[in-house]
């Protein structure tokens, strides 16, 4: 089971915060692919990944990278703090 | 010194607490920034943040900042969850022996603050609500580090 959070307008697309998901994938990208065959609200949130960010174990990273002992998996968009 | 807060507070304050834990450095830099309005369409803002990896983020950036330049002490404070127009949303202050390193020091803060610290804002204006989009020019302004 892997906690997997949501912020920003993707938070808002999929309409939660975070979910434990059972998932069998190898990598990010697979989980993506997971979650948009979920429902539309999924696959509308992860239809342009060129506008998505991720972090892994709250460190940013890419798509391709694995989920073998992660525990937690973020999608938001871009940052805009300061 | 790092602070993540929803919670108000006085720059001048803080830059003064900062000025005297920081004695013996010969430069002080200071930056505020602040909810600007600019064509009287906003109402507040709204910033969300991403509670452990924002802390873990910030941190990271002022030990890199720390690496680079020879720096005496630093100060990141930035606040989350409804702000109205006029108000500080954050503020950074590097100390360092000489000016060039604490003016480097803050701008390059300043420009990973933009892009990789996890904040989302949402400006709430008169006429409806809308995330602030990311700009290509603060993601370029990370290449000149």
């Amino acid at each position: 089971m892997i906690d997997v959070l949501y912020f920003a307008w993707v938070r808002e697309r999929i309409g939660l915060p975070r979910e434990r998901v059972a998932t069998t994938a190898a990598t990010v990208a697979g989980l993506v692919a997971e979650l948009s065959a979920r429902e539309d609200r999924y696959a509308l949130a992860f239809s342009d990944l060129t506008a998505l960010r991720v972090a892994v174990d709250q460190e940013l990273t890419t798509f391709d990278a694995p989920l073998a002992g992660v525990r937690e998996v973020a999608f938001f968009p871009p940052m805009t703090g300061g | 010194m790092l602070r993540v807060q929803p919670d108000p507070f006085d720059p001048g304050m803080e830059a003064n607490a900062f000025a005297a834990r920081a004695a013996g450095a010969g430069a002080i830099v200071t930056f505020t920034g602040i909810v600007r309005d600019t064509d009287a369409r906003l109402a507040a803002m709204e910033i969300e943040h991403y509670p452990g990896m924002t802390e873990r983020a910030i941190a990271a950036m002022m030990d890199q900042a720390r690496s680079r330049w020879s720096l005496t002490d630093a100060l990141v404070i930035h606040r989350h969850g409804r702000l109205a127009v006029g108000e500080t949303i954050m503020m950074v202050a590097t100390a360092a022996p000489h000016r060039a390193h604490a003016f480097a020091a803050a701008a390059f803060l300043m420009d990973y603050l933009k892009s990789r610290a996890p904040f989302w804002k949402k400006e709430m204006g008169v006429a409806g609500t809308s995330w602030v989009a990311a700009k290509d020019d603060d993601e370029d302004a990370l290449k000149r580090w």
